[in-house]
């Protein structure tokens, strides 16, 4: 333990003198440090998010009124595309992958991941695969001359890819950017999985790992499972286009309905691959801020695995409406329900972990809370989706998009947001202004419920997803002009955001080695980490290392 | 305090479990061939699918042929390759070195039966990927198991230079070994696309 207390005393030392942009910019470019390929996948992430969220907000000024011309049909359908696209792949996969990256060794007492290079290789592999879907904007002559890209929707399904509906190379740079950023997902996912199988520092057996850990651990190797078929599904798009191949060619006997299968047997279980660094960061903030350890350990990683494993067992509930068998459908809608059961101990279990502590309503903390209330409602319309009947009725509606922007924002968004105020007087040895952190989580919360709550209703009333215009008189005007009036309220809170990571970065109050008073590795060391994190490698007796080494008279190890 | 450390109940050092950080290369591995196999599952399920389906001919069973020379050649390397480990295991870097070049023959040997099976299918039955269902999913199946042997053959060359050069010893055998689970990987794939193309076809 002397080893902590080493790395506690050692101060961050950084030198003032200035050093050339070139240089730093190369220091970047070829480095295989975990914090700084974590830093730059969130980074990048970021950039993505505040892009597809401008293509957002030009759809739903377009929506805003009935009739409107903002945007076209052609310009509606590509925003729609990239926005879908760009959210799931260059958003929600970098952000697993960052703090992933930045996190894991730390808490795991490592110095690196495994493979430190292919780290490397992996997040550029997934900038470049993001940088080549954009470059089809400009590379792609498209139907429509210049400049067009890909404007199939996010899940592109067949025939509408086939050389005869899909004309020009936006749907190739479709393909081949998500391909090339799979490869380096996948890349990254085995690194992870190798990183905290054999790389734990002395002490920590599986059972004393973070639950951050885990659920990270338990996603990457959920990433192994059903990131290479979207991989081969999509060299057999790139076959059916350039090789003449038929596998989604129904005039050859090929089926649609294949690509469909194929497709959501990724699809599905990314959505879960999204929504668990989610659950990860949770059980981190939670406990820190309720001043308790984590109720129900042991339930906790059980659930993960149980909604890992029965999260390739639900895809076909995005396909009620193909007409498959009744027997199919019935087993999918069980399935579905399923999921919500360890979804739900999970719930519970933050709950009892807030139940009786001495709770701090620290920003990190205010959007863990509020990530329980809107993901339970998330998951409400999730289980009503899953009924068969309701689907046939709701698929393909507003109804939907309420839910999954339920999930992905109130349950994914909210907890990322809780992250970066978490993690970065860790990244940056500064503290994110409280206040105005309190006026992003304040405006944004608003402004999320106002666009996301009544958007169920315009798709109840049949309002379908994917249309560019409508006519009056429907009885979706006032709701659809709510709901854009929802995305300006969001907005304030994005700008804030911005506004509070670059005036901390300048000039935020010095955070110290740990701030929270955290019970994890990463803050027994110094702010920002050195590049090999600890000087000498921790060793661990329980859950809560910190704890034990700040108190001394009741460790955790005595109880556990 | 590391005088705590030793007083501590449930010592420290079997704590974490027999994985340790030497083992990172077969977790990696293992990790690799996970996602690999379900490429291929995806592959394997669009063949049983499609199985029968074709508009037009030619059907599976009228043009293939059981590949018994490229079966024998495959499943024999995985043999050899096991061998020359144990020699370099051993210490007999000269019988690592012939068994390890008798697995690089026997996979060169697998791909030329494969290069004479597509060329009659391609040249004399007009088989073509774009021909039919069958064509689409026979080629792309077996296309990339050829080309995951062809990626394997490049390595164990890699290897073979290696050690003609003198750079490879005993010491290496673990990384050695890495390597030829990667080689089983592909025989083992091999197996399946046996029983799902050719014993169906007959």
């Amino acid at each position: 333990m002397a080893v902590l207390d080493r790395s506690l005393e050692s101060s961050p030392a950084e030198s003032s003198a200035r050093v050339p942009v070139g240089s730093i910019l190369h220091d970047w470019v070829v480095t295989a440090d975990h914090k700084k390929l974590g830093l730059m996948y969130i980074a990048s992430g970021l950039v993505f998010f505040l892009v597809a969220g401008v293509m957002a907000s030009m759809m739903r000024i377009q929506l805003a009124l009935p009739q409107n011309d903002f945007l076209g049909p052609n310009t509606f359908n590509r925003l729609m595309t990239m926005h879908g696209t760009t959210m799931v792949f260059f958003v929600g996969m970098p952000m697993f992958f960052g703090f992933a990256n930045y996190v894991v060794p730390l808490q795991i007492g490592a110095r690196d991941l495994a493979f430190p290079r292919l780290n490397a290789f992996g997040f550029w592999m997934f900038l470049f695969g993001g940088v080549l879907l954009y470059f089809s904007a400009l590379g792609s002559e498209g139907l429509y001359g210049a400049g067009s890209t890909p404007d199939v929707g996010w899940f592109a399904y067949a025939p509408l890819t086939s050389r005869t509906f899909s004309r020009g190379n936006a749907t190739d740079y479709w393909i081949l950017g998500i391909l090339l950023s799979s490869v380096g997902s996948t890349a990254t996912a085995i690194n992870l999985v190798t990183t905290v199988a054999t790389m734990r520092c002395p002490g920590m057996t599986l059972g004393r790992m973070p639950l951050f850990v885990w659920i990270l651990w338990v996603d990457a190797i959920l990433v192994l499972f059903v990131l290479s078929p979207l991989t081969a599904a999509q060299v057999m798009l790139l076959f059916d286009r350039f090789l003449g191949a038929h596998f989604f060619d129904t005039q050859a006997g090929g089926s649609a309905v294949l690509w469909q299968h194929f497709f959501w047997f990724f699809g599905h279980p990314e959505v879960y691959v999204l929504i668990l660094p989610a659950f990860a960061i949770a059980s981190e903030v939670i406990p820190v801020f309720s001043r308790k350890p984590l109720f129900g350990y042991p339930i906790m990683v059980a659930a993960t695995i149980c909604i890992g494993m029965i999260s390739m067992s639900v895809w076909v509930h995005h396909m009620f409406v193909v007409g498959l068998e009744p027997g199919a459908n019935t087993f999918f809608a069980a399935s579905t329900m399923a999921i919500a059961v360890p979804t739900g101990i999970k719930i519970f279990n933050w709950l009892g972990t807030m139940w009786g502590g001495r709770i701090r309503f620290r920003v990190p903390m205010l959007w863990c809370t509020a990530f329980l209330l809107e993901f339970v409602l998330a998951g409400l319309t999730g289980v009503i989706l899953a009924t068969v009947p309701i689907d046939w009725q709701l698929s393909d509606s507003y109804f939907v998009v309420a839910h999954f922007h339920f999930v992905l924002i109130g349950g994914l968004l909210f907890n990322i947001f809780a992250a970066i105020y978490y993690w970065f007087p860790k990244a940056t040895g500064r503290m994110l202004d409280e206040g105005l952190g309190r006026k992003h989580f304040f405006w944004f919360v608003l402004g999320f419920n106002l666009t996301f709550l009544p958007m169920h209703v315009p798709g109840l009333l049949g309002m379908p997803r994917r249309i560019y215009t409508y006519m009056p008189g429907r009885g979706w005007d006032a709701w659809n002009l709510v709901v854009t009036i929802g995305v300006a309220v969001q907005a304030i809170g994005i700008l804030y955001f911005l506004w509070n990571v670059i005036s901390s970065l300048r000039d935020g109050e010095p955070a110290g080695d740990d701030p929270w008073d955290g019970w994890t590795l990463e803050w027994a060391t110094t702010s920002p980490p050195p590049e090999y994190n600890f000087e000498e490698i921790p060793t661990v007796r329980s859950r809560r290392p910190l704890w034990d080494l700040k108190h001394p008279e009741d460790p955790d190890w005595r109880w556990e | 305090m590391s005088t705590a450390t030793a007083a501590v109940p449930g010592g420290l050092e079997e704590a974490t479990g027999p994985l340790g950080e030497d083992r990172k290369g077969r977790v990696g591995m293992a990790s690799l061939i996970i996602a690999e196999i379900s490429f291929f599952a995806v592959f394997i399920v669009a063949y049983l699918f499609y199985l029968g389906k074709s508009a037009t001919g030619p059907q599976p069973g009228e043009v293939l042929k059981t590949p018994v020379v490229a079966t024998i050649c495959l499943l024999a390397s995985s043999v050899t390759i096991a061998i020359a480990l144990r020699a370099l295991r051993a210490g007999s870097l000269g019988g690592f070195r012939l068994w390890w070049l008798a697995t690089i023959l026997l996979g060169a040997g697998f791909l030329v039966a494969t290069a004479l099976e597509w060329h009659e299918l391609i040249w004399e039955r007009g088989l073509t990927i774009a021909t039919n269902l069958f064509g689409t999913t026979f080629y792309s199946l077996v296309g990339f198991h050829a080309l995951h042997v062809t990626l394997g053959l490049c390595m164990l060359t890699f290897v073979l230079v290696a050690a003609l050069r003198g750079r490879l010893h005993p010491e290496d055998a673990e990384r050695t070994e890495i390597l030829s689970w990667y080689w089983h990987f592909v025989d083992a794939v091999w197996i399946a696309v046996f029983c799902v193309v050719y014993l169906t076809a007959r």
